[in-house]
Parts: structure tokens; sequence; C-alpha cells
């Protein structure tokens, strides 16, 4: 082959200043279009090459479509391929013309060589016209009876192409009916893996509208078909074993036994030199394995090894992709790795996405024997050069500090960092002090000596500046000169620019005052000025708060401000169960890279094949209007939450387990009342101790209470009713049920095993809804066939708006439900799970 | 499931761009590129490899200074996703022999091509460069090995080693033919571990660990069986081996492998009894085997570092780095580094009389002492002085505020792990020549620290 024309730019390709290049090229082409010369192919190759080049760097070239589709006549395969692209590339805007090449590529469709055939066929497909799909069909039945492999292996992915442009088009055709046959009876595997996929996205598409292919790609997950694809593993490529591997993890087996002779089988796939076969093969073990904890636990073990050599034998980015999964399995059994945890120990040369994971998992995997020697490693890494890890390495001791029963040396180290008098060092080892005071308050001599010592003009961070000023106020007992650091501090009002300082500010000195009035009174009166003063709302109205209830009793101000304070122990979770779970089930996708469900980063449609379609972000079930209602309520509470979360005990009320219960009550009408009542408990929970509340507040508070901080002994223990009754007319509409899944805990998680009877009528969801409906539980979402179905419901108590939801899945094969409950009132879950089984223990029998 | 793949230059051109399910727009190359370019510059460090702007996936991996990248909607397979680009970058090395921007740019219709039989609207049909070679027809425009900077593991061998075999060598295309219009029959074995050790300031070893590889890149016709012969007394799995050999310790000769893994082609029907690997290699460079081991091994190097205050705003460091392997062998392109205090203004280097090939620096940027060798001989030791005068008074705290030491280097023909191929057999049908073989070794410092 020549050498390329353009010699004279050596590098990257010329760009074309104006129209002038393409019209050249235009010319230039209609020159070489009819000719018959020797050598003419090269020509026409180098000019095809600079019409790709510009097309790739984004200048349109569409104009010179007529030359190239003149030009392509030739038997140059070369040349054909570059014209093929580029008809892929402009056949879509410009439909017009596209309909000029359906000719050749027809006409190539049928050539002697297999390899035109297949390159023509593909071009075709790939076109994306929709009004050119009925020269489409005739070609793509030819290329699936093809003798060649290649050209029957574009067939197929052509069917799926053509599915996209016209969905009619493929089903009419019965395509996918002839790609069924294809799948289980073809030779070459590729040609099998591709009818696989293209079923998968077919099936999972039509599903919702069809009932047969609803049941065909049921039938894709039917013991026969799995078993086919499982054989003969070994013969596919090493992505299309990846495919196979999925496709097994859905499959639910009907016994241990075949659970154990799917992994014997598959057992060798964990030393796959590639990483995807890897997490394919760990997913769906760690899937089959998820009811027998011993051997679940055991799949632990086995996997450890291959995942740690694929961290570190591949690229940075694949050793990223892995250590994330390792990372979630760290999180979610510590314990097993907790002997491995050198191999968690930052490089200085990794990049800081590596070593942010590895430093959560030093901080997941810490326990009494090893945690010496992890705390020792952290504290290198808070010298390090590189700041964010330096920060994060701080944070880590800190974390381990508040997971530990034996503090002794970790409370050493801490300090130790706030004398090294480096910045962002001080300021967050202040921040974790003033945490671990939080959780140990029986440290705060030796922290408070330390932290005395600092300069508060050396400290700048918000973060770090709001903890020292915490400290100087909860502490200023012992803090000798704490009224005059917050005086000083106050005197520089108008330069602090955080708000969060300032609001801290006035706590800080409201609470000097009550321990040291003579001394704090000038400061209490300058910084309520000030804040009256500040344009910062919360500033403001916190300012007037507490001078108002100074104004009112300054005792019942110290009882609202500076109550005794119980140890926290343990910190709210960034993270929910129901959340963790979710990406667990996700394994081996980017839900466990971004440490997010998918359905908080995909839409709809682009969720992958057999995926429940009724999951709870996809309802469909009426109702939209209905949501709209509910938004003015929605608003109030999210209020609410924000003048919760301003106060200083930020922490303790962030935990996702308490919001449930204080929003729970949906008013949709008097949002006065409930924001009022919401007030008063905002009050209670700085104060537990006020006397002398309502009964119902008080039960309120219990609640609350009740929930988030279950070491103080609730002062009216919530009635349970002995008999549960329900509302059978309850209504709830989707969004609210979502909103209340989200923010509750699971309060109850069970199995029961359905009768024979049961099984039997559940042939169809609708038959279980209208049983259960009779039993006042109602169903919000259902979906699934046979083996597997699922079941959101909800009911409400007769008598008050406390609702209960429930996820069920209900496995026919296994004879086995497992359900999930969540209630507004949880001591009623019990009895409400009673009355669930025994609804369910009915159904099916006369 | 992608959508889309392309390849940017380091100044974020396009230099590949192929759509192919046409749902991400098409503005998606440019959105990347400033996301990764700002990412550094918020100070958040390397992007990461997979990220999301609204609702498209963005994959990428480097190669050889080029951003190999994917995109997609669809919740996938992280790990399948970056291997692919992984092996794309290197299917494409195969057929281009070396791997750049401007022989990327060179052979972009080659490349096109390539991505077509590559990937079917977003799924992978194959990345084998064998099952390739039989639907491509552009020839690569192979462009002059000898100008390029060598890079990666190929490179190694072309510095350390250039009487024993010619380094353009494994830099050739799958495709391309020799000038003598013949192929040459020829296999190269290459076993490369790379290093990781933290020594404390007392000089104890905290942690280590190999990591290795045996790379194979076969130019052989025909496809013949090829079979490797590993040391017999090498056992993986360190938990359960010690179980049964208690009385055979780590230092005693046998090679204990924590774990490893296997390349598709490779047939251990006899791994457990003789320790053999049987494959018929694929066409291209491929990784035979992957190898974990953090069983006890002799570092080839001991480094000495001491910082000490001499004087208000004055202080000193003594580096010594000592080889601890056979005089036989000479280490190359080593660098010693150490982080400086941050209040640091200057550095005066002395170096020993006669020391040759050094170079000495202070990265006033960084605050960085670099320390550059040529090479270093077995069993010699090295010292460098340095002189450094501060801006302000250190708090008795310099040791805190310097450091760790940071080594890289490259030792070809040595490995730690003694794992060895103890013969390479190529069962060819009676064929007067006999093809080439090359079996190298070479270690090289993955991240080689010693504390303060």
């Amino acid at each position: 082959m020549a050498p390329p024309a353009q010699s004279h730019r050596s590098s990257s390709p010329s760009q074309p200043s104006g129209k002038g290049e393409v019209s050249d090229l235009k010319s230039q082409l209609r020159q070489l279009a009819g000719s018959r010369a020797p050598g003419v192919d090269d020509s026409k190759r180098d000019l095809f090459k600079k019409v790709i080049s510009y097309m790739t760097i984004g200048i349109d070239v569409s104009a010179v479509f007529g030359e190239m589709v003149m030009c392509s006549a030739t038997s140059d395969i070369v040349l054909k391929k570059m014209c093929y692209l580029y008809v892929g590339n402009y056949a879509k805007v410009n439909p017009d013309l596209a309909l000029l090449t359906i000719n050749f590529l027809q006409r190539d469709c049928k050539d002697a060589d297999p390899m035109i055939r297949g390159l023509a066929l593909r071009s075709l497909c790939s076109l994306r016209v929709a009004n050119l799909v009925e020269y489409l069909v005739g070609p793509l039945g030819s290329g699936l009876k093809d003798n060649s492999s290649y050209v029957r292996i574009v067939a197929v992915m052509g069917v799926l192409k053509l599915y996209h442009i016209s969905a009619s088009t493929c089903v009419d055709a019965d395509f996918p009916q002839t790609l069924k046959h294809l799948m289980l009876n073809d030779s070459d595997t590729q040609v099998v893996a591709n009818c696989l996929t293209a079923l998968q996205e077919i099936w999972s598409a039509e599903a919702s509208t069809s009932e047969e292919a609803s049941r065909e790609r049921e039938a894709l997950l039917s013991k026969p078909v799995v078993y086919y694809f499982l054989n003969r593993i070994r013969e596919f490529s090493e992505w299309a074993q990846c495919l196979v591997l999925d496709l097994a993890a859905k499959y639910v087996p009907s016994d241990n036994n075949e659970i154990f002779d799917i992994m014997n089988l598959l057992e060798d796939r964990l030393q796959h030199a590639n990483g995807a076969v890897v997490l394919a093969t760990i997913k769906l073990f760690l899937q089959l394995t998820l009811s027998m904890a011993d051997v679940h636990q055991q799949v632990y073990e086995r996997i450890k090894a291959p995942l740690l050599t694929l961290v570190s034998s591949g690229s940075p980015e694949q050793s990223y992709a892995v250590l994330s999964h390792l990372h979630l399995l760290v999180m979610r059994a510590p314990y097993i790795f907790s002997s491995d945890y050198k191999h968690f120990y930052c490089q200085y040369n990794e990049p800081s996405y590596v070593k942010k994971l590895k430093l959560e998992m030093l901080t997941a995997v810490a326990n009494e024997s090893n945690t010496y020697e992890i705390v020792t490693e952290l504290c290198e890494y808070a010298a390090n050069v590189d700041i964010p890890i330096a920060r994060e390495s701080i944070r880590a001791v800190g974390k381990i500090a508040l997971q530990q029963y034996d503090v002794n040396a970790i409370v050493d180290r801490l300090l130790q960092f706030l004398e090294m008098e480096k910045d962002y060092v001080t300021a967050e080892a202040l921040v974790l002090v003033k945490d671990l005071l939080r959780k140990y308050p029986q440290w705060s001599q030796d922290c408070i000596a330390v932290v005395g010592n600092i300069s508060s003009k050396n400290v700048q961070e918000p973060k770090a500046k709001a903890a020292l000023i915490w400290m100087l106020g909860e502490y200023s007992q012992e803090m000798h000169d704490a009224p005059y650091i917050l005086e000083s501090l106050i005197e520089n009002w108008d330069e602090e620019h955080s708000a969060e300082v300032r609001l801290h500010l006035l706590t800080a000195v409201m609470k000097c005052f009550f321990k040291r009035p003579p001394e704090t009174q000038n400061a209490l009166g300058a910084a309520l000025a000030a804040g009256l003063a500040d344009f910062h709302q919360d500033v403001h109205d916190r300012a007037l708060f507490y001078y108002r209830v100074l104004q009112h009793n300054v005792s019942v101000a110290e009882r609202v401000v500076n109550p005794p304070k119980q140890a926290v122990s343990v910190f709210a979770d960034t993270q929910s169960s129901e959340i963790k779970d979710r990406i667990f089930d996700e394994f081996n996708s980017l839900s466990v890279v971004y440490q997010k469900p998918s359905y908080m980063f995909t839409d709809k449609e682009h969720r992958g094949p057999f995926e429940f379609s009724d999951e709870l972000g996809n309802l469909s079930i009426g109702a939209e209007s209905a949501a709209g209602t509910v938004v003015p309520a929605h608003r109030v509470e999210a209020n609410d939450k924000d003048l919760l979360l301003s106060t200083s005990e930020k922490e303790e009320i962030r935990g996702p387990s308490n919001n449930g219960s204080a929003y729970s009550a949906p008013s949709y009408d008097g949002s006065a009342i409930s924001a009022a009542s919401q007030a008063l408990s905002e009050l209670t929970i700085l104060n537990p101790s006020v006397p002398g509340l309502t009964p119902q507040s008080s039960l309120a508070i219990d609640d609350l209470l009740g929930l988030g901080l279950p070491e103080i002994p609730s002062p009216a223990p919530a009635p349970s009713p002995p008999l549960l009754k329900l509302n059978s007319k309850a209504v709830l509409d989707p969004g609210t049920f979502q909103q209340k899944w989200r923010q509750l805990p699971i309060s109850l998680s069970q199995e029961y095993s359905v009768s024979p009877q049961g099984v039997a009528a559940l042939t169809t969801s609708e038959a279980l809804l209208r049983h259960m409906q009779g039993h006042s539980i109602h169903c919000i979402a259902s979906g699934g066939q046979s083996p597997n179905f699922k079941f959101f419901f909800f009911a409400q108590k007769a008598e008050e708006l406390s609702t209960f939801l429930v996820e069920c899945i209900i496995n026919t094969s296994s004879a086995k439900a497992q359900i999930k409950i969540k209630a507004d009132d949880q001591s009623a879950s019990q009895a409400f799970s009673a009355l669930f089984q025994s609804a369910l223990s009915k159904f099916g029998v006369p | 499931m992608i959508s889309q793949f392309f390849v940017l230059s380091q100044r974020g051109d396009n230099i590949v761009f192929r759509d192919y399910r046409g749902v991400v727009p098409k503005g998606s190359a440019e959105i990347f590129f400033r996301k990764v370019k700002f990412w550094k510059e918020d100070g958040e460090g390397d992007a990461p490899p997979v990220f999301n702007v609204d609702g498209v996936n963005y994959f990428h991996v480097k190669v050889a200074g080029l951003l190999f990248v994917a995109t997609t909607r669809v919740n996938v397979s992280p790990s399948l996703v970056l291997e692919l680009l992984q092996r794309i970058a290197r299917v494409i090395k195969d057929y281009l022999g070396i791997l750049n921007e401007d022989s990327l740019r060179k052979n972009f219709v080659l490349v096109y091509e390539l991505l077509d039989e590559v990937i079917d609207f977003g799924y992978v049909k194959t990345t084998s460069t064998e099952v390739l070679k039989s639907y491509i027809f552009n020839e690569p425009i192979v462009i002059d090995a000898a100008r390029v900077p060598s890079l990666g593991a190929a490179g190694i061998f072309m510095q350390g080693s250039k009487r024993r075999m010619p380094g353009t060598a494994v830099t050739k295309s799958v495709v391309a033919n020799e000038p003598g219009g013949r192929k040459r029959e020829e296999i190269f074995v290459d076993i490369i571990e790379k290093i990781s050790v933290t020594f404390s300031s007392s000089g104890y070893i905290l942690t280590s660990e190999i990591d290795g590889t045996i790379q194979m890149k076969s130019y052989l016709s025909g496809n013949p069986e090829i079979r490797l012969a590993l040391n017999d007394d090498l056992s993986i799995g360190r938990g359960r081996s010690s179980i049964y050999d208690y009385g055979n310790s780590s230092g005693s000769g046998s090679v204990i492998l924590d774990d490893c893994n296997f390349h598709e082609s490779v047939h251990l029907d006899n791994f457990d009894i003789d320790r053999t690997l049987a494959l018929v290699p694929p066409d291209g460079e491929f990784p035979v085997m992957n190898y974990r081991m953090t069983q006890e091994f002799r570092t080839p190097f001991r480094i000495n570092a001491l910082i000490e205050e001499a004087g208000p705003l004055k202080a000193e460091v003594i580096l010594k780095v000592r080889a601890e392997f056979a005089s036989s062998i000479t280490a190359n392109t080593i660098l010693v580094q150490m982080p400086l205090p941050t209040y640091t203004t200057r550095v005066t280097f002395e170096l020993e009389p006669g020391a040759v090939g050094n170079t000495t620096d202070f990265k006033e940027a960084n605050k960085r002492l670099e320390w550059g060798l040529k090479k270093i001989v077995g069993g010699s030791e090295h010292t460098l002085r340095a002189k450094l005068t501060f801006s302000q008074e250190s708090h008795g705290n310099i040791v805190k505020e310097s450091g760790p030491v940071s080594m890289t280097f490259t030792i070809p023909m040595y490995n730690c792990s003694r794992l060895q191929v103890k013969y390479l057999q190529i069962a060819k049908k009676s064929k007067t020549d006999n093809p080439y073989r090359w079996v190298r070794y070479v270690t090289q410092a993955n991240s080689y620290v010693a504390r303060l």
C-alpha cells in the first residue's frame, strides 16, 4: 500500500479553513468516480482517508455524500470499508442521500465473498433511517441463514439494530423466534452469544406490552437454557463468558445441590486473567449463596485472593474497579478481612481515588488486634505531601477511635496531631477531638489541656473553628480562658464569614454564660446584639430566640440551651442498610463504584434488562394527580427538617433512621398545626427533661426519641393495641410510599413458607392482590413472573394514620416468601407481621 | 454495552471517534476532557477512571499518553469496560508495533477497521489479535521505532541488554513483514516483577509484595503448542501450603505464591504434577500468568536516610543506597526522591569523590530532592550529602516534615521471587531452523519506600 499523500503534514491532519477544502474534495472525488485508470484505487484511498479524518475531528463532510457513493463501486475492500464508515455516520442526518446507498449495499449483500456480505449487511443495518427498514428484512433473513458464521454474527446484531429502528418490523418478520432457534442450535459460539444479547434486549423491551415476550424472557432463565450455556461456557470468548455468567446470576436454582454443582463447574473461572470474568463469577457465587450463611462466608474467603491479585496485576484503572468491589465486601464483612489489613496500606505513588478507598477499608477492618499497627500506619500518611490524603488519614484515625473501646493510644496520637503545627492537621484533629469528646466525655481532661493551648488565631477553617468554639462553650468551666477567647472572637464578628461558626459562637457564649455569668455577661450582650443585626437568617433567628428565652426565664433558657448531655453511643451512618443492600444486589456494576444504587444515576429506559419492571422508581400505577396534592405537605416537612438540622446537635439528628417518624403523619390539610407540633418537638429534642408537656406531644417525643436515641428511657411507652385492626379503605400514593420506604428502617424481616395451595394459585400476581385486599392489605406495585414474584404492599391502622409498608418476594419453586416490613409505629410491626402471615397462609385455600 | 468509543490526545483532540448506539450526545468528548482537566485543577487529584455527568457514564484508561474513552448510559460492569479499553489499546499496539499519538494518527483508518470488528452495536465481539487478523485489510504504516522514547516492558530490555537481543523486535507489528520479506520465527517470554517494599525508620521491612507477570509475545508460524516449565518447588496459596510443609519455612528455597491467574489459552492439566503450563499462544502480546507473592524476599536495595539540624535555619541530609545483589548484575535508571520541609529554600549537594553518572536536583515547586543514578553495580554503595537552608526556624520537627524516601529502578536479568522458566519447549514438526526463544527477567520498583 502506498504511503499517504499527505506527507507534507506528518502528524495531525490539516484543518480545513472553510468550505474550500470540502468542495475541493468533492471535485477530486468526482473526477475519480468514473475512472478506470490503473492506480485509481490508491488515489481514492487517499481522498477517502482525508474525508474520514475530517469527519473524526468533527468537520461536516456530508456534502460529498453523492460522490462517495459514486466512488464506492470498487472491488477494493479497504475502500469499501471506509465508504461504509462514512455512510453509517451521515445516513441518519441525510435520509434522502441514504437511499442512494441502498442499492449498492443490497448488491454487496449478495457478493460471493462472505467478508463483503457481512460488511454490507452491517452497514445496511447501521443506517438508522426509519423509512428504509423495508430494505432490511430480506437481506437480514438470508444473512441469518448464511453459511458463513461471520455473516450470521453480523446478521444477529442486525436484527437488534432493526428492532431499535422499528420494533414492529422486527417482530412481524418473526426474527426473535429465528434468533431463539439459532441460539439453541448454531455451531458458532459467537452467533449463540450474540443471539442471547439480542434476545435479552428485545424481550425485555417487549415484556411490558406482550405476554408472550415476557414468557420468553422468563424462558431464558429456565433451567435447560441456563444449563445449555453453562455447560459449554469454556467454548465462549471471555466476553461472552461474562454474558453467560450474568445470565446465570439471575437463575434461581431449585436446591442446594444445584448450587454446589454450578459453583464447582465455575470454580476455575476465578483464576481467569480477565477481571470482568472473575467479577461476574464472584457475583454469581455471592448471589447463589445468599441464603446459606456459612457457605456465603466461605465464598468471601475463597474470592479474597483472586480479588487481591486482580487489584495488583492490572492497570491502575482496572485495579480501581476491582478495588471498589473489594471495598464493598470489606464494608459488609470487615471481620473476614481483618487479617489482610496490610493489603490496604497505601503506596505513595497510587492515585488519590485509590488511596481514599484504601483508607476507608483500613478504617473498617480495624479491630482489637490490629488497631495499633493500622493507626501507626495512618499517622505516617498524616504527614503526607498529598494534603487531601493527609486529611483523610487523620479522619480515619478519628473514626477508628470512635469505633473502638480502647481508645487510650489513639487519643494520644490525635493530641500529637494538634501539636504538629500544620494548619490542616490541626484543623482536622480539632474536629475529631470534638467528636471524641461527645462520645467519651471521660477524656475531657486530657483533651482540654491540649486544646486550651491552641491559639484560635491559627484556626481558620470553619469546621475546625466551629469545633473549637463548641469545646470552648461545652468546657468553659475547665478552660480558664474560655470567656475571653469567646469575647475576642465576638469582637471580630464582622470578619467571620462562616454562618456555621457564628451559630456556634452564639450557642457557646450562652453555655459559657450559664457557667461563668459575671465574666461572660458583656460578651453575651455583644454576641446577641451582633446576632440580631446579622444578615444571615439562621443566625438572626437563633440570636432572637436566645434573647427571648433569656428574657422569659434564665433557668428555662439554660435547660433549653445547655441540658445535661448523653454521650453519643453510635454516630449515624451516612447510608441506610437499605441502600447498601441495594448496591450489593447490583454487584459488578457501576453502582458499586459510585456507591449509589442504580436508580440514583440512570434513567428508566437505560436500566439493564431483567430488572424488576416494578421498581419503585418506575411506578406507573395512576395516582400521579394524588402526588401533586401532597406537595405542600412535603414542603413543610422539608423546612422543618432544615430547622432541625441547623441546631448544633446536627449529627445525632441526621441519621436516616429517625427522619421517618417525625414526619410520618401525612397531613394533607392543616399544615399550620403540624408545623406547630414540630416546633414543639424541636424544643424537646434539645431538652428532653422539660416537664409539663401535654400527653399527646410527649407521645410524639417518645416516637422520635425511641428511634433515634434509644438509651433515653421513654416517659410513656407507646400503647400497642393487643389486637391490630387495619383500615380497609386505606389510601397511599406511590410518591409517599417511596418516600417512606426510603426513610423508614426495616423493622422486621422474615421468611415464611407458602402453602402448596398458595403456590398453585399464584399463577399471576393479580390473584394474590385481590386476596390480600380482602384482608385490608393493599398492593401498590407488583411484578415478576413465575417463579419469582415481587410485591409492595401497604396497610394502615384502622383508628390512626399509621402505615405499614411491606416488600414481599415470593419464589414459587421454593415455596418461600421473604418479607420486609417497615412501619411508622415500630412497636406494632410484630402484630402486623402475624396478621400478614395469616392472610398469606389463607391464600389459595378455598 | 457501550455507546461510544473515542481516543483523545493529551491536548484533547479526537483522534478516533466511533458512535455505536447514538444515545449519548455528540459533544461527549469535550465534556469528558473538560471534566478530567478540571478535576486536577480543583485539587481533587486525578479524575477517577469512571465518573458520571448528566446520566452519561465515562470510562477511561491512559495508555502511552493517550486517553481511551468509552461512554454509556447503562449500568454496566466497570471491570468489563475498563478491561475492554485496555484490550483495545493492546490490539492496536499489536498491529501498529508502537502505540503513540503519531502512530495512531497515521493509522486511524486501520484503527477504525479494527474497532468495527471489535465492537458491534456497543457489544464486544472479540479482542483477540489472532481472530481479528482474518478481517483486517489495511496494512499498518510503521513509524520509526528508534525515534520513539521507549515505553513499558519492551523499553526495559532495550535499555538494559542491547547485546542480547534486537531491541526493535518487540515493537514490530504482528502483521508487518521483516525487511527481507520473510518472517522471523521467534518467541519472547518476559518475567516482569514489580516490587513494593516499605522500610520503617529503623530499616525493618514493614510490608513487601511482588506482583509478577509472565508475558508472552509469539511470532511463530503455524500455531505450535508451547510448554513452559516453572520451578518444581513452586506452591500456590500461602495459607494452604503452610499447613503441610511446616518444616519448610520461607528461607529454604521453595517459591510460595499467594495467588495467581492465567490466560484463557493456558491448559493447567499438568500444572499440579510438574508445574508445566501448556498453551497455543495466540498472536500478539498477552499475559500467560499473573502472580502475587508476599513471602519474604531479599530486597535488592537498602536505603539509609538521615536528616539532622545543623544550626539555625540549616539541616543536613545523608542518603545511602546499597545494592544487595550479585556484582554480575547492574541496575539502571535509578531515581531517589525525598520531600523536604516546605520552608526549604536552598539545597547544595555533595557526591562521593569519583561518582559518575549521578544527577542531583532540588525541585523548588514541590520541595523535593531528586538524586538520579545511571547505573548501580551489585554490591556497591552510594552516598549523597545535601545541605539545606531554611527560610524559617523549624520546630524540632524536621523529621516529620520530610520524607519518606522513595526509589525507582529497573534491574534486568534479575527477579526477586526466584520464580523461573526452567524450559520453553516448542512442539514444532520437524523443521530444520530452530525458532529464537527469548526468556528475559526484569525487576522494577513499584513503590519502594523508606521512612524517616
